[in-house]
């Protein structure tokens, strides 16, 4: 633990207090500046905010914090957070995510009223996504949760004038009350049971044999996650709450927020309830199995239908759940397991930035005010061709093309089901994928292919949303040639959980 | 680093056409491709070499092999290469797409008339991904190239074809696509049987493990099950795009769709790109599964050139022709690559090169007449040798080509091929299936001569409302470049041959193959 230099053990929250601390700057700014709006001025703080997260995030994260090599996990506040490997990689994902919304933001909010309100809902969701990363207890995990979610109904339904945002925010918020609801009770159970709501001691604990109740516990919080992440059956939110919200928000919470809960879904099912213990209560292996081929084969097969674009990325989003359950539901113990959660961790990281990118591409077309189906892109590539460029990458690296990181994230997660034994899993990856190239080549046909309506008229070419997506398209590029980096990190922070 | 600089070079200029204004952009990547193309014919010109990239180490030119990124998991780890280098098999199929790619964009300045600096934009980046593809030799890095192949020919297509552009397309995608998949699938279920055999995915690395008997079982398959079903899906995901019939029905679709310079790379290069991965993978890595179904691979061969031959007699427009033809003419590679003899080998990587002149030749002159014409159908024109007297003749010099006259590398590359199937040892009753396939010549003959006859000769008559006239220089000018080196090569094969015999001919040699085959080898 001292191994980290000169700087005291609290300093590696740093990403987590970078957000924290500029969503107050943010509050501040708004007071001073009460009546007009400074769109420079919160942008600026939020971007540099989340550049700041980010840059302690990668700093941390190379020079092997609360890793292995130097000393193991970093435990605060008498165990409750944790930082390693695990949650770094993840603030990585979060913060990067925050960067490339709150850029967009910066034009898309250009007529809003409640600018600060937003960019300071948005910086504090992501503080608490971040946390959700160092979550060592079960308190400590649903206070992140609900501090994650709560700014994240209020985004969603931010546009106050729009029906689809209302609709979309008062959908989201009641079933993630009734999902947190399902998850504190699951917490309950588990802490009658055991006695303990610390992760360590929970599963000291469950040496003693796991009864019936603590199954229907640990049952419990799996449905709680699977809310979270919009994995099928618990995903009927996320189609509307998508597609409702702003397109940046959009972009946010089907990134970032499927990140934070897939964190915290791994670290508890991997670390707090071993497969090899629970294995006769609660098969979550078998679980997880079922959950994510129904889930990429329901998603991708709902997405084929769409008609509107962004709702055709929301089921995409949730078959991109499924693809990632993929590292929980091969932890068979045929393979190692570092190995097959690392290939889930390196897949969020590749569809942070190729997701984001595809949502932001649609906050530029709300932005321009062109329509949300995919006739109405008809022809855009004709007035934008870098943006529908940048469109086509990310579509193209969601479908597993080799011209993006997404390529060998899905080969990772292939090689992760065969060496685990688990045939029916690498099929469904296969053929979902094919599927899917379906839907998005549809999109991209109608950007390059078809001819533009004769009212398509782009007069602008906003400096933030196109920096935003010219970044989030560079990365997925280097994320082909770079995936070696990428996946180091995620299979050595993978260690360190998986026993 | 020739090649890395090439692909660095062609990738660049890409993205630099794609952001000039729409009249230069034409010009400016004609010029541009000259440097991919003087760059692989300067190393046409040193390279020097013998045998065959994937079987001896240091047989590869221009090689760099650089460590990528680590996969590593449970007992394996594999390390994946940036790994490039060309032997007397890439090289001429290297130098065959820079040499296309650079005529095909003169070809078209004249039929490209709306969004150039994106379609030339997309053609270099195709080329780039072409040069990849001929030049890497580890399994991931070039199945990126091959993927990446794909996307700029589906926006090609789709946007600057024909009326029916965006079926053809979206079929050419999905067809194309679905192959890459078996075929991955058929490789990773090898690379898996390797396991700790190998510690690289090179090319090289997996041949001469697989030749050394080093598989062992996977996903509960006996070595030689596993050896069988990892070859039919190689073969069927590289039928698709030689293409194979009955894995052809995407072709036709496409060239009539594509317009012209887009056809000539299509038939010229990419389909090349299928029978160059066969003599990779099924001929190399494989040998033993092929050499035991040497007569079924045969059967397959003879019956693509019956009967593309067959379905190209039944063709009224021009383009469909040679589209169809083509199908016959690749069916003559598959016949000389099992046939596992000196000159079966080399002539099928011959042909390779030489139907990409003589297809490029055809799409061109082709491309030629309609851009005069606005028609295609055999029965709308006759008596154009009147009025486009050039264009006229190049279109008879391709077809002549196409029916092997000799002094033409078709009729080199036909040849070879049919000395080699003919004493092929593997096949078992050779000069049944050489005499099946020759008879696919004399159909060709047929059909060419009839179009030609009612379309060249006769009486003037077409009906169309555009004045008919002599094609600008720039529409000629690349074709007598074809000529000249259809010629060359059909009166000195040697130019290319030599080199391509070094590179393949340890590939006939059974000792070669280590593997115990339980005494079945023949």
């Amino acid at each position: 633990m001292t191994d980290f230099g000169t700087l005291p053990d609290w300093a590696a929250l740093g990403p987590a207090l970078a957000l924290g601390f500029t969503a107050l700057a943010l509050f501040v700014a708004d007071m001073v500046y009460p009546k007009r709006p400074q769109r420079e001025l919160f942008a600026g703080i939020s971007v540099t905010g989340g550049l700041a997260g980010l840059a302690l995030s990668v700093w941390y994260l190379v020079a092997g914090t609360g890793q292995a090599e130097s000393g193991g996990a970093i435990q605060l506040f008498e165990g409750t957070l944790v930082v390693d490997g695990m949650s770094l990689f993840f603030a990585t994902i979060v913060t990067s995510v925050v960067v490339l919304v709150t850029l967009a933001s910066y034009d898309y909010l250009v007529d809003h009223p409640h600018q600060a309100e937003i960019y300071s809902l948005t910086l504090l969701a992501a503080t608490g996504m971040v946390m959700v990363g160092m979550s060592n207890s079960f308190v400590t995990a649903f206070i992140a949760i609900e501090l994650s979610s709560l700014p994240s109904y209020a985004l969603v339904a931010s546009l106050k004038e729009n029906r689809g945002s209302i609709e979309g925010g008062l959908k989201y918020f009641l079933i993630g009350a009734l999902s947190s609801a399902i998850l504190a009770y699951g917490i309950s159970l588990v802490y009658v049971s055991t006695g303990s709501l610390q992760f360590g001691a929970v599963t000291e604990a469950l040496s003693g044999g796991v009864g019936g109740i603590l199954g229907l516990g640990i049952v419990m919080i799996l449905a709680g996650f699977g809310f979270k992440i919009a994995a099928v059956p618990f995903h009927f939110w996320a189609p509307e709450a998508y597609e409702g919200a702003p397109g940046p928000v959009s972009a946010f919470i089907s990134s970032a927020s499927k990140a934070a809960g897939f964190v915290i879904l791994f670290r508890v099912f991997v670390d707090v309830f071993p497969y090899e213990v629970v294995e006769g209560t609660v098969d979550w292996v078998m679980a997880f199995q079922a959950i994510a081929i129904v889930t990429m084969t329901v998603a991708n097969f709902a997405a084929l239908r769409q008609e509107k674009v962004k709702r055709m990325l929301a089921y995409s989003s949730v078959g991109h759940a499924g693809y990632v359950l993929i590292a929980v539901a091969a932890l068979t113990g045929e393979a190692s397991g570092a190995f097959v959660l690392g290939s889930g961790m390196v897949h969020l990281m590749v569809y942070a930035f190729m997701n984001t990118g595809a949502f932001l591409f649609i906050a530029l077309a709300e932005h321009w005010g062109i329509g949300r189906r995919i006739e109405d892109f008809n022809g855009l590539a004709t007035q934008a061709p870098f943006a529908c460029g940048a469109m086509t990458l990310f579509l193209l690296s969601l479908a597993g093309l080799p011209i993006g990181g997404g390529f060998f994230s899905k080969l990772y997660l292939l090689i992760a089901s065969v060496r685990a034994d688990v045939a029916l899993l690498a099929v469904a990856l296969v053929l979902n994928s094919v599927v899917s190239l379906f839907y998005y080549t549809r999109v991209i046909k109608a950007m390059w292919v078809e001819d533009p309506s004769d009212d398509l008229e782009i007069e602008s070419q906003p400096v933030g949303l196109y920096t935003a997506l010219a970044l989030a398209a560079l990365v997925t590029v280097l994320l082909l040639p770079g995936f070696g980096i990428a996946v180091e990190f995620a299979n050595t922070a993978a260690k360190l959980v998986v026993p | 680093m020739i090649i890395e600089a090439l692909l660095a070079f062609t990738l660049a200029s890409s993205m630099l056409v794609f952001g000039v204004p729409d009249r230069y952009a034409g010009k400016l990547a004609t010029g541009l491709s000259a440097v991919p193309l003087l760059g692989s014919l300067w190393m046409w010109s040193e390279f020097s070499s013998d045998g065959n990239a994937l079987l001896a180490d240091d047989t590869v030119a221009f090689g760099n092999t650089v460590d990528w990124f680590r996969f590593t998991f449970d007992t394996y780890e594999w390390t994946l290469q940036w790994n490039v280098g060309v032997d007397g098999v890439s090289l001429p199929l290297l130098v065959l797409a820079t040499v296309l790619t650079t005529l095909a964009l003169v070809s078209s300045w004249t039929p490209i008339d709306g969004r150039q600096s994106q379609f030339y934009g997309l053609m270099l980046l195709m080329e780039t991904a072409l040069i990849g593809v001929f030049t890497t030799l580890d399994f991931l890095l070039w199945f990126v190239f091959w993927e990446a192949v794909l996307i700029p020919m589906y926006f090609l297509i789709a946007i600057w074809g024909g009326p029916r552009r965006k079926y053809a397309a979206i079929k050419f995608l999905l067809y194309t696509n679905l192959a890459s998949l078996v075929m991955f699938v058929g490789m990773f279920a090898l690379i898996f049987g390797l396991g700790d055999a190998i510690s690289t995915l090179g090319f090289a690395e997996i041949a001469q493990a697989l030749r050394g008997g080093e598989l062992s079982g996977f996903a509960g398959m006996e070595p030689d099950t596993l050896r069988l079903f990892a070859f039919v899906l190689l073969f069927l995901g590289f039928a698709v795009k030689v293409p194979v019939v009955p894995f052809h029905t995407w072709l036709p679709d496409a060239h009539v769709q594509a317009p012209t310079p887009v056809s000539v790379m299509l038939a010229g290069v990419l389909l090349k790109m299928g029978t160059y991965a066969l003599l990779r993978f099924n001929f190399t890595m494989l040998p033993d599964v092929a050499r035991a179904n040497a007569e079924l691979i045969a059967a397959i061969g003879v019956f693509s050139v019956i009967y593309g031959a067959l379905l190209a007699l039944a063709q009224r427009d021009l383009k469909r022709i040679v589209a169809y033809s083509s199908i016959s003419s690749m069916g003559y590679v598959i016949l000389g690559l099992v046939a596992f003899s000196p000159h079966g080998m080399g002539g099928a990587t011959f042909q390779m090169v030489s139907h990409g002149l003589i297809s490029g030749l055809m799409f061109m002159a082709v491309g030629v007449i309609y851009n005069a014409t606005h028609t295609r159908m055999v029965g709308d024109m006759s008596g154009l040798a009147d009025r486009m007297p050039y264009a006229v003749g190049i279109l008879l010099v391709g077809a002549f080509g196409y029916m092997g006259l000799p002094l033409m590398s078709g009729f080199a590359a036909e040849v070879l091929i049919f000395i080699g199937a003919f004493e092929s040892t593997v096949i078992g009753g050779a000069p049944l299936f050489t005499a099946a396939a020759m008879f696919g010549i004399v159909i060709v003959a047929g059909y060419l001569l009839w179009a030609m006859q009612r379309t060249l000769f006769g009486e003037f008559a077409v009906e169309t409302d555009y004045e008919i006239g002599r094609a600008p220089l720039h529409d000629i000018a690349p074709m007598f470049v074809l000529i000249a080196l259809i010629i060359a090569l059909g009166v000195q094969p040697d130019i290319i041959y030599e080199t391509i015999q070094n590179a393949v001919n340890p590939l006939n040699d059974p000792l070669a193959l280590v593997v115990d085959l339980g005494g079945e080898l023949r």
